[in-house]
């Protein structure tokens, strides 16, 4: 036959593999533990699978139309030759390699630089099948050998198959391309190959058009895209992942200028940190109802009430905040645009513009609907992963379920308030409730948010005027009173509310009724003191009294003395006298006399 | 489809005014046939493909055709200009249209069909 450059190849594949899988077996022995895993530089993907694609294993990745199949595999494989070294091969059943090139130019990615720079070999196989005649049995080495020289070629690690069921369409006696296509992967597995097969799924109930997935039992990835009101949303699950753990969620994707991303809905689990740092929220009254410290940084706060309530005032309170201290604040306008937010809040003194100056703080105002809640969700993580903020405000949340339902919503929002978690995002969401169900939050979202403030108006005396109160704060006291809201040009204020016998008091209810009770105040002063006087008064009367009542009693005492020491004089005279009385009697015999005279005698 | 570079006969362009003109006892079908079979090293397939079309061809296209084997296990490269999958694959490259015929040409019928030589029979 001929002679050439070819004939280095001559090895049939089979010897060539052989050799490999020796090589391979002692550069790497694979962990008993962990399934082997090839990274795919897809964003979000590899958190989902664990790692990636099982490395040296077919993966199947099945979808219908315009789902995404054959960028999946492109970027699978671009992201391989630019991010970790891999390169790879790409066999095109379908689109021809310049339309190839042109789709994916868009999303930046260089496929005739790969090419050039040999990290990556781009296949068409072309199949007619009004071209063919059958004549007897044949064989796919046509196939494989392109594969296994493309593969020499660039020194393959990574192979994508799109779309290998092509072959059935296209060949005749399925039977043969059947067995063909059972060699191929086996060929590619003991090639210790990472392979992507694209199909094609047509019925809702089965994976791909021909069965091919009988032979893929490792991984398999299933892309939908779906279009509900009229808002286009894609998505993607692991149908399985033979010997790995994995989401089964579905997860919605997105594919943008930048490729394939898939926002995994919670795949940190609830391992992240909790900080006990707090951070003022810009209000000092409002820290003083949560503890006198304010939130803890990185928690997520949710501001809700009813429209005028002073949500996004809030929000720009702390904003204003941070950026005092010298953090950076990224705010999500979803309903007013950047320069209309710094002009109302100009209004009531907060002057945020110097901020956007010097950098700390950035607006992202986008309507939702622009690109569905998927979009959204991924601007948002995007934007906060390139402007690194401490703080992150949401306003409104509620705008997103223009854009969707409220279950997609709630997902969105775990995810993110997960992700802000993570890094430690002080967040503030606001959310606008219809008057009449305050304390449901449209979203359903309250059991997400570590503080939940309530904004309201109360209508009292023909006025309506606002008032907060903080309805739910995990881990701190906090106060569980009302407090009117007052903005001023000089700033927000928060103040008591009174309750009266109508009930709670704002605004000029509250200013009379903070009169009455000065009155008040004033009068029991003024009695308090009289009190204290009359008290002074009583207490010198009784001195005085003492001090007289001493002064007789001691007067009296003097003379009680006197007439005791009389009375004593007196008694001894007597008994001297009855002596002499006796004696000049001479009553009693001689001895006694005598006796009674000695005794009386030394007295004397 | 890019021109073979190699020694083939099929590499000599035009034959088929050469072929009537060679062949002035044939009443029709004057015209010379290219072929060319792509096989994969010396599978049993590729064997009796071989064996097969050089019967067929010897049979009823004597003298008038050029018959090129070519290894694609050597020449992968040929085999992606020329949209090999399976193998064996008979190209007629001419007369026109071109056609392919795949299998290993044990079919005598179906070969004779895809090479228009059916109504011989």
């Amino acid at each position: 036959m001929m002679e050439g450059p070819g004939a280095a190849n001559a090895n049939p594949p089979e010897i060539a593999r052989g050799k490999r899988m020796k090589q391979m077996k002692k550069a790497s022995p694979p962990s008993s533990k962990t399934l082997p895993k090839a990274s795919t530089g897809i964003q979000g993907l590899d958190e989902i699978t664990g790692g990636g694609l099982p490395r040296g294993r077919p993966t199947l990745v099945s979808g219908g139309a315009g789902s995404g199949k054959t960028l999946f595999g492109l970027e699978f494989l671009v992201r391989g030759a630019t991010q970790f070294g891999e390169s790879g091969v790409f066999m095109s059943f379908e689109e021809l390699i310049p339309d190839l090139t042109a789709n994916v130019a868009s999303l930046g990615f260089d496929l005739d630089r790969l090419v050039a720079e040999k990290k990556l070999f781009v296949d068409h196989v072309s199949i007619t099948r009004s071209e063919f005649g059958e004549t007897g049995e044949y064989d796919l080495d046509g196939l494989f050998i392109r594969i296994a020289d493309a593969v020499q070629r660039v020194g393959a690690q990574r192979i994508v198959l799109d779309t290998l069921e092509a072959l059935f369409g296209d060949l005749p006696n399925p039977g043969i391309v059947r067995a063909e296509v059972r060699r191929l992967f086996n060929w590619l597995k003991q090639k210790g190959l990472t392979t992507v097969i694209t199909a094609e799924r047509d019925q809702a109930d089965r994976l791909t058009r021909h069965g091919i997935e009988e032979y893929v039992s490792d991984c398999v990835i299933l892309l939908d895209h779906r279009i509900r009101e009229e808002i286009s949303t894609r998505r993607l699950r692991i149908v399985k992942y033979r010997g790995s753990t994995h989401g089964t969620n579905e997860y919605p994707f997105l594919i943008d200028d930048q490729g394939i991303s898939v926002l995994p809905i919670s795949s940190l689990g609830l391992d992240h940190a909790a900080p006990v740092e707090r951070v003022s929220s810009g209000i000092s009254r409002l820290d003083g109802m949560l503890g006198g410290k304010g939130f803890y940084r990185g928690s997520s706060i949710l501001a809700s009430g009813t429209a005028g309530t002073g949500k996004t005032t809030i929000a720009a309170c702390f904003v204003d905040a941070a950026c005092r201290r010298g953090e950076r604040a990224l705010f999500f306008a979803f309903e007013e645009s950047p320069q209309q937010i710094v002009r109302n809040m100009r209004s009531i003194g907060i002057d945020l513009e110097p901020w956007v100056g010097k950098g700390l703080l950035q607006f992202h105002a986008a309507r939702p609907t622009y690109g569905g809640i998927e979009q959204v969700l991924l601007l948002t993580h995007k934007r906060i992963i390139s402007f690194q903020p401490s703080v992150v405000v949401v306003d409104p949340v509620t705008n997103l379920l223009m854009v969707s339902t409220q279950n997609e919503v709630r997902s969105m929002l775990t995810r993110l308030v997960d992700f802000l978690k993570t890094q430690g995002i002080t967040t503030i969401f606001t959310s606008l409730t219809a008057a009449g169900s305050l304390e449901a939050s449209e979203a359903d979202v309250s059991s997400l948010m570590d503080t939940w403030l309530l904004l309201k108006n109360i209508e009292v005396g023909g006025e309506r005027n606002r008032a907060l109160y903080v309805l739910k704060s995990r881990g701190m006291e906090h106060s569980n009173q009302i407090r009117e809201f007052v903005l001023t040009g000089d700033g927000l204020r928060l103040l008591d509310v009174y309750l009266g016998a109508e009930g709670v008091l704002t605004g000029s209810a509250r200013v009379s009724q903070e009169m009455r009770e000065k009155a008040v105040v004033t009068f029991r002063r003024q009695e308090l003191l009289t009190q204290r006087r009359e008290l002074e008064r009583k207490r010198r009367i009784f001195e005085a009294r003492l001090v007289m009542l001493r002064a007789e009693f001691e007067a009296e005492e003097e003379i009680i003395q006197q007439t005791i020491s009389q009375s004593e004089l007196l008694g001894e005279e007597v008994v001297q006298d009855r002596g002499q009385m006796v004696l000049s009697r001479q009553a009693d015999s001689s001895s006694y006399k005598k006796e009674g005279r000695a005794k009386v005698a030394p007295t004397r | 489809m890019p021109p073979t570079k190699k020694n083939s006969p099929a590499g000599k362009r035009n034959p088929g005014l050469a072929g009537e003109l060679e062949q002035p006892g044939s009443n029709f079908r004057q015209v010379r046939y290219v072929l060319r079979l792509y096989v994969s090293g010396s599978t049993s397939k590729s064997a009796l493909a071989v064996e097969n079309i050089k019967r067929i061809c010897e049979q009823h296209l004597k003298n008038r055709y050029d018959l090129e084997v070519i290894d694609i296990y050597q020449q992968p490269n040929l085999a992606r200009d020329e949209q090999i999958v399976a193998v064996p694959t008979l190209v007629k490259r001419f007369p026109l249209p071109p056609r392919r015929l795949i299998g290993d040409m044990s079919n005598l019928e179906k070969v004779l069909l895809g090479l228009d030589l059916g109504r011989r029979e």
